[in-house]
Parts: structure tokens; sequence; C-alpha cells
């Protein structure tokens, strides 16, 4: 079988002057879970629906195991939008064998995917039901399935988590943990980076229609610097200013936060602080998502 | 499965759900009951005004001999009498249940008319000339004349009427005709046509269209759309035509041929899918513009405009003229064609080479729309938030 990797390369969109997306790059590989992250705007939505094929991209090439998507292939993606999107007057049974038929199951498959996947996401109650007249928790359960019902080999769920309960988060993480192992590539987009940072293997972060960090959660955060966190209570301030391979450090109340190049030598650090007295804690800060993903957003501004 | 194959089927997919969500909805229970108690109770109102059939009336075997001069002389004031022989008791059973309208009685020189309640007006008319009738020809038989041969020479007597411009066959028949059919066209394309509009908008205000848009093609879910509720307002349509002439058949409502009647319910049909085909289309591309249930009424404007102004005009001028000129022009252009065409077809106005050229120009209308709506449409249906201007949804790629 092919790598069933999905790939974006140098995709690029303008509406306008406005440019949405710009050179982007980046790839999903089959059995990975990738975030995809950057505020409002910087053009997460736009690159999904180019992956989809709803907008056509004005450069570059969406590939999936090699080949560029056509409508065919796109026929197994499992798409979720942001806004979500389902007839609220059309009873959730009919809905998602509808939704199943048209990416090509036949009567029986779609019969039997709609009854497993609703009753997987606790909804089979709720068949005969009209969409609308289900709780908010409901409709996006009952989304998740129609993202899933026909049993797609890509998945792309734009701000999945938006909205939900807390154990919906649960049950939406577990889906998509277990939709990665069955070996396809799953791309979801998440303001909530601690989710992100818990759950992806990669991800991807995107600021102004470009993508500025790829890369496994620890290697981001590892960076290029090393930053250090020492507690001496009896360490005067500036002590650390010379120390070879130091790039700042700042002082407060006893604890020194200390940022030098990888490769320098934390060991002279460690040495000079325990010449100031005694050194209650020496450890690695590394910066969470959260904190990177502030860093690079704000860059330019 | 190939591509063209898959093509069929996804549209078949969104014809089918078209078809029974829409038909389980209440909208079309109601419409349908509608439609169809006013057709079969127009052909009730045509049956008590126009009063269509014949006055029986029964003649007791003693008076029978009333029943040929009666029949001439109703003919004379413009009524028609059935004739029957029946007995005096028989005769007065039939009259209370209503199954005789009156019972001539006596003899044919001193005659007695038995009613229910009253004597209709065309019915006294034709009586008060028979009892003259009867009492000249007594006079002219006590004179020593010849009855017989004076009432056939007062009878050869006739005016001569040349007219100007010949009365058509059935006018005011064919008024009424016209009336009903212009409007349950005109209800028909306005409705479904705007149901598109309403579906267009409900799938992008509720952003389905996004996930449909993934495994079929823009114009596959606007073909389906169409098409599906076209065959609703089709069958509707249909049903209402088919009442419309039962109820008349089995009323003996038409004073006219029932031919006339279904001709003009198969062109009602006809003229419907062209001019539903014509603005289905439009509406599915300016509801396409907007992403809001609420912005749909002033985004059609222009054509639920298109079709109310003909038809207003058409159901205004044409029962009283039917010749109208300027009509006659305005029914030519294809927009306007599917809202006066059936009814100056019901009129009989509308010559065979004009009702060839607007069918064939309307047919080239639904053409150019089928182009113009699913270019409008592709580019404008993922366009959510403000109004999509429609140069711009025209232009871009």
């Amino acid at each position: 079988m092919a790598d069933e990797r999905l790939e974006a390369d140098s995709v690029s969109k303008r509406y306008g002057d406005v440019v949405a997306l710009k050179d982007m790059t980046f790839d999903v590989r089959a059995g990975e879970l990738f975030g995809f992250v950057g505020s409002n705007g910087a053009g997460k939505t736009t690159a999904m629906r180019i992956i989809l094929g709803v907008l056509e991209a004005d450069a570059g090439e969406v590939r999936w195991a090699g080949r560029p998507l056509t409508l065919q292939t796109r026929r197994q993606i499992g798409y979720m939008p942001e806004e979500r999107g389902l007839y609220p007057k059309m009873k959730v049974g009919e809905q998602l064998t509808y939704l199943a038929r048209l990416h090509g199951m036949s009567p029986a498959a779609a019969e039997r995917s709609v009854r497993a996947w609703t009753e997987r996401l606790g909804v089979a109650g709720r068949l005969d039901d009209e969409v609308q007249k289900l709780s908010l928790g409901n409709q996006q359960r009952v989304q998740l399935a129609a993202s899933l019902v026909h049993d797609p080999r890509i998945l792309v769920l734009d701000e999945p988590f938006s909205g939900l309960d807390p154990v919906a988060v649960d049950v939406m993480s577990r889906v998509l943990r277990e939709k990665a192992d069955e070996g396809i590539p799953v791309i979801f987009s998440s303001h909530q980076l601690d989710l992100v940072e818990r759950l992806c293997d990669r991800v991807g972060i995107i600021r102004s229609g470009q993508m500025v960090a790829v890369g496994r959660v620890d290697e981001l955060r590892a960076g290029d610097l090393v930053r250090l966190a020492v507690v001496a209570p009896e360490a005067k301030p500036g002590w650390a200013d010379r120390l070879p391979g130091v790039r700042s450090v700042s002082y407060d109340n006893g604890t020194t936060l200390v940022t030098l190049d990888r490769g320098a030598d934390d060991q002279a650090v460690l040495r000079a602080a325990l010449q100031t007295g005694p050194v209650h804690e020496f450890a690695e800060r590394r910066p969470s998502l959260a904190e990177l993903f502030r860093g690079v957003v704000s860059e330019d501004e | 499965m190939n591509e063209s194959t898959s093509a069929a089927q996804a549209v078949r997919l969104v014809v089918g759900r078209e078809i029974s969500t829409r038909l389980r909805s209440k909208a079309f229970k109601i419409t349908t009951i509608a439609s169809l108690v006013v057709v079969v109770g127009y052909a009730v109102v045509f049956k008590v005004v126009g009063g269509g059939s014949a006055d029986s009336v029964g003649f007791t075997p003693q008076a029978q001999p009333l029943a040929a001069p009666l029949v001439s002389v109703a003919q004379a004031v413009g009524a028609e009498v059935k004739p029957s022989t029946v007995d005096q008791d028989t005769g007065e059973r039939r009259l209370r249940d209503g199954k005789l309208d009156a019972l001539v009685t006596g003899t044919p020189d001193r005659f007695q008319v038995v009613v229910k309640q009253d004597l209709s007006s065309d019915l006294r008319d034709a009586f008060s000339v028979l009892a003259r009738q009867v009492a000249l020809d007594n006079e002219v038989s006590r004179l020593g004349g010849d009855p017989a041969a004076v009432s056939s020479a007062v009878n050869a007597a006739t005016v001569d009427v040349r007219s100007l411009e010949p009365a058509r066959q059935h006018q005011g028949a064919r008024i009424a005709l016209a009336i009903i059919v212009g409007i349950l066209v005109y209800i028909a394309i306005l409705l479904y046509g705007q149901m598109v509009a309403q579906g267009v908008v409900e799938e992008k205000a509720s952003r389905i269209v996004e996930i449909l848009l993934t495994t079929i093609r823009p114009w596959q879910l606007m073909l389906g759309k169409v098409v599906g509720i076209g065959l609703i307002g089709l069958l509707q349509l249909v049903l209402t035509a088919v009442a419309g002439v039962v109820a008349g058949v089995a009323l003996d409502a038409f004073d006219f041929p029932t031919s006339v009647a279904t001709g003009v319910a198969i062109w009602a049909v006809v003229w419907f899918l062209l001019g539903y085909l014509a603005y289905a289309l439009l509406f599915a591309a300016l509801g396409a513009l907007v992403s809001r249930q609420e912005d749909v009424g002033g985004v059609t404007a222009p054509a639920t405009m298109a079709i109310v102004l003909p038809y207003v005009l058409a159901i205004s001028i044409l029962p009283s003229d039917p010749d109208n000129g300027f009509m006659e022009v305005l029914s030519l252009i294809p927009f306007f064609s599917p809202m006066i065409m059936p009814m100056r077809i019901a009129l009989d106005v509308a010559p065979t080479w004009q009702v060839v050229i607007t069918v064939v120009l309307t047919g080239l209308l639904v053409a150019g729309l089928v182009w113009f709506a699913g270019r409008v449409y592709r580019n404008a249906v993922l366009r959510m938030g403000s109004r999509v201007r429609l140069t711009e949804a025209l232009s871009s790629r």
C-alpha cells in the first residue's frame, strides 16, 4: 500500500488583494494526528477548504498517497466544517444515511454505519429526532458522526472541540486518536492549545497565510535556546551575566532565569550558582505551546 | 464506479431527499388540499351559476303532447329541457327528491305546472310562451284555421342577425377556465420557484453545503434540488388539473367539450414546467448569493416581480379583453409567457404560431439559465457572510 499521507505543496490562495494562503507546504502522515493552530483569520479554514476541494487553490497542489486529490478521493475525506452543517429539520438517522449514501455507500452499508457510529457517540436514541431538537452537545456528536459515517480515509476537522463539554471533549479525543491509530491522516484546527499539545503528534503554526513552524510538539518546545530556572536564594543579581553562552538573564527575588544557546555548557551555570550559596532548584523550563504560539504570532507586531 | 454513473446517482439521491422531505411537509399537504378544494369548488360554482345541464320536466301521459312544443319553445328562449313521461304520483315524488325541475299535468289545452318551490326563470319564460301558444292555437281553431300551419309559419319567422365580430364559442366558460388556469400556474411557479431559493439558502445558512460539496459537484446539488422540487410541484399541479377535469365531468359542469378542458389542463402543465424551470434556475442562482433566510426575499425580489407583474396584468385585462394587443406582445416575451400564455390558450386567442414560438423561446431561455445559474451558483454558494454581488459571481472563476 502506498504511503497514504496528505501533502499540501506550495498552496496559495488570494481573495482579490487579500492573500489568504502563501506558499503553504506541510504534510500529515498516515496514522498521525496533526494540529493546526493560528489566530483567527490566519488561513486555517481556507487551507482546509482547499484540501477538501470546496475551494480551488490559485497555485500549488494537494496530494494524497502521492497523487493529486480528485473528486473520487475527496469522497473519502471526513469533514467537519467550523460552523457545523446539518439540515436542521431533517431527522438524525435519515440525514446521516443520506450523507453516507452521497459518499458512495450502499443503502445497507450506510444503515449499518449510521447505527454503529450513533451508538458509539451516544446519540443512537435520537435517530428519529430532528437535528434542531437536539441539545448543542448532541448536535455536535451528530456532526462528528456525519464526518465519520462513510468510513473516511482522511479526516479534516475544523475546530472540532469548540463548545464541547469535558465529557464530549474526551469522547472526541478518543475517537480522533483511534482513527489515527487505524492509519489515516487526521488534521484538525483548534484554539485550545493545551489540548493540541496533549493530543497531537505534530502541530503546524500558521500566521498570515504562512506556515511558520511545523514539527513535533517537544521539538518545537525545545527550540534553539535553553531556558534554565535557578533558585539560589543567596545569589546576588548579576552573578550569571558573564557566563559563556548566556543570551539573557533575569533576576527575580532569588530565582534567576538564564537563557543560553543550545549546546552551551549548562553545568558551568550550575557551578557558578553553587558558588553563590545553596541551590534549591536547577531545571530547564520549556515553553508551553501557548507561549510558543504567542511568541510566533507576536513576532511581527 | 465511473464518474458518469456516480453523477447520475448523486443527482438521484439529492432529488430523492427533496421529494421525501417535502412530500411529508405540512406546507405540501396544506397547499395540495387547498388547490383541490379550489378547483372542485370552482366546478361546483360553474354548475350552479352556469347551470350548464338541462332542466328535467316530467309530463303526465295526458299532458305528453306538450313535450315537443315545450322543448322547441325552450330552445327559442335559450333554455334546454329534458322531457320525460311519468304518472302524477311518481312525478310528485321525483319533484320532492329534486330529480325533476317541473311536472306538467292536465290536458294539452289546459295544463298546470307543479314545482317543488318555484320555477327557474328560464323555465318560467318557456312555460309562459307555451301557454300563450296554446291559447293562440285554441283561438285559431275556434276561428276555423289550422293551428299547425299557423305555428309553423310563426316558427319559420326568424330575425336575420349579422354580427360584425362573431362571438367565440363557449366564451363565458373559457373566461372562467382562463382565470382558474392563470391562478394555478401562477401560484405553482411562484411557490415552487421560491421554495428552490429557500432550499438553497437553507443549505447555505446551515453550512451543510460545505459537507455536501466535498462529495458532489455544485451543479449536481443544484440540479437535484430544482428537479426534486419541480417534481413535487408537477405532482400537485397534475393532481389539481385531473381533479378539476374529473369534477367538471362528474358534475356535468362543462357546457363545452371535455376535450377543451383537457387541452387547457395539459397546456397549463406544460407552461408550469417551462415557467418553473426558468424561474427555479433563476431563484437558485439568486438564493446562492445570500447566506441568511431573511435575505431571500430581497435578493429574489426582481424575479418575483417578473412573475407577479405579468400575472396581475393578465388576470385584470384578459378576461374582459382577450384580444388585448399589449398582452399579446407581453405574452411573447419568454420571461412572461409562462404566466400569460396558459390564459390566452384557455381563451382560444393564441394562434398556433405564437404558441410554438413562445414554447421554443422559453425553452431557449431555460437553456441559457442553466448556464447562468450553474455559474452563479458554483461561484457564490460557498461564499458565506454578506451578499455576493451578481457580477462578481458571474465573473469569478
